[in-house]
């Protein structure tokens, strides 16, 4: 039988490695940054005897990003190949609520986000614009200045203002594609330094 | 019968997810072959979620799989609009190339009314119905921005886009009855309250879509004439052949994994 204590150092040791592990489209930002690793805990496994719970299974508790995202089994992968590599006996278990959302991406995750190139999503609840993606615009629409929170499905907002150019700094950019090289990235183009770039949606 | 609402749910997902990812390789441009591929990607991970439960509900030897890739089109429930092939109406033939101005007028169509729906389902007693609906809710706003600026480049374009636009706004509003004529198993769901009453989110989607039909200078069509019943199991000629591309590998290789 093992003791509480052990049990206790086993999840924690659990918890920090598979925080440590990197998302496979973006190698820079890991599971704890991204905020999709929403608990760890040690759940009985196997018999109960007079000797107490004989077995317990890590179980780690992750949440998906985009319904769709090819990432996701990538991560249940990378996560049990690791604690396998620690002798870890593990799950992965799949929570969809509460949904996922970019505002809890940590603010070191922003900061890797930003110098690996892409520019980190806006809070949701900041994420505001007066904009379309400029080549589509008609004239009304151009000449219309609309300001909607992001969280109403019919807000009109597409090229936020002011998402920052994460090579040069400059926040005179504008958006190219709502959809980029991943679901969850807009593609963007600096006006100044004139380079392209990936704007991680708010979600 | 829970279980059919989701698979009405699912299907919807499924069949449009297949639909936009045949413009994979194929867009009128790199930026929208990316967007339709990512938009069809959202699309088929929420007929996942929602397979995956419905199998669970089911129970048996049901699975995501068996339910995606084991039906045949009268056990489909998604809408008849949904399965028409990106032609537009009356093409002659398979070989005539697609037509963007069917794919975004569809995709806005369908994409505004589950803007009212998925929030609505975010109070759907079911825990799991509700927490799908959290997140598809957040993805069908990137498609809805998507369709509608598209709408109205398209519709306040050049001549020639504008009169495409018209001809797929015309040809595709009569299929939106059946969005709001209620079948027995969302009655049901509704009574449960685990379903929302769409025929009731007519009037605000309706007036949702006239605003950028509007703005897109197109004239807003009738939806009148032969109601399609495609959630209760009767399909257009074209559903057999898009499950049969979709299916085929599956079906040939029960179990294949990658």
């Amino acid at each position: 039988m093992i003791s509480n204590e052990k049990l206790r150092s086993i999840v924690a040791r659990a918890r920090v490695l598979a925080g440590n592990i990197t998302d496979p489209e973006i190698p820079v930002i890991t599971l704890e940054d991204l905020g999709i690793l929403r608990d760890v805990q040690a759940v009985p496994f196997g018999e109960k005897t007079n000797q107490g719970q004989q077995g317990f299974i890590i179980e780690i508790t992750i949440t998906p990003t985009y319904s769709g995202c090819p990432a996701m089994d990538q991560i249940r992968d990378d996560i049990l190949h690791e604690m396998d590599a620690e002798h870890i006996p593990a799950r992965v278990k799949t929570s969809l609520a509460p949904a996922w959302t970019t505002d809890w991406m940590s603010e070191a995750g922003r900061l890797k986000l930003r110098e690996y190139g892409i520019a980190p999503p806006q809070h949701l609840s900041h994420e505001h614009s007066n904009s379309r993606v400029i080549q589509f615009a008609t004239k009304s629409i151009a000449a219309r200045a609309i300001n909607t929170p992001a969280n109403d499905p019919f807000s009109s907002q597409t090229a936020s203002q002011n998402i920052i150019c994460p090579h040069c700094g400059s926040d005179n950019t504008t958006e190219t594609s709502h959809f980029a090289s991943t679901a969850c990235k807009a593609l963007y183009k600096c006006l100044d330094c004139l380079e392209p770039f990936d704007y991680f949606k708010p979600y | 019968m829970i279980a059919d609402y989701l698979l009405h749910l699912a299907d919807n997902a499924l069949v449009l997810g297949q639909r936009n990812a045949e413009w994979c390789g194929h867009g009128p441009v790199l930026e929208e072959d990316i967007a339709m591929a990512n938009i069809g990607l959202d699309c088929i991970g929420q007929a996942r979620m929602l397979y995956q439960y419905a199998a669970q509900l089911i129970g048996g030897e049901a699975t995501e799989d068996s339910l995606a890739y084991f039906r045949s089109a009268p056990d489909f429930r998604n809408y008849t609009m949904l399965e028409l092939p990106q032609q537009t109406a009356f093409a002659p033939s398979a070989n005539v190339p697609r037509d963007y101005s069917i794919t975004i007028t569809r995709n806005f169509l369908f994409s505004t009314l589950m803007s009212l729906v998925w929030p609505a389902l975010q109070h759907s007693k079911d825990a799991q119905v509700a927490a799908i609906a959290a997140k598809s809710s957040k993805e069908v706003r990137y498609h809805l921005r998507h369709s509608t600026d598209w709408m109205l480049r398209l519709g306040d374009g050049t001549a020639l886009s504008h009169q495409k636009m018209q001809s797929a706004l015309d040809y595709l509003m009569p299929y939106t009855q059946e969005f709001f004529t209620t079948a027995a198993f969302e009655a049901d769901a509704v009574q449960n309250n685990v379903g929302v009453d769409v025929a009731a989110l007519q009037d605000e989607w309706q007036s949702r879509v006239a605003t950028v039909v509007t703005e897109a200078t197109l004239q807003m069509s009738a939806s009148t004439g032969h109601l399609t019943r495609g959630k209760e199991g009767l399909h257009s000629e074209h559903l057999s052949y898009l499950l049969a591309e979709m299916q085929s590998l599956a079906r040939e290789h029960p179990g294949a994994v990658w």
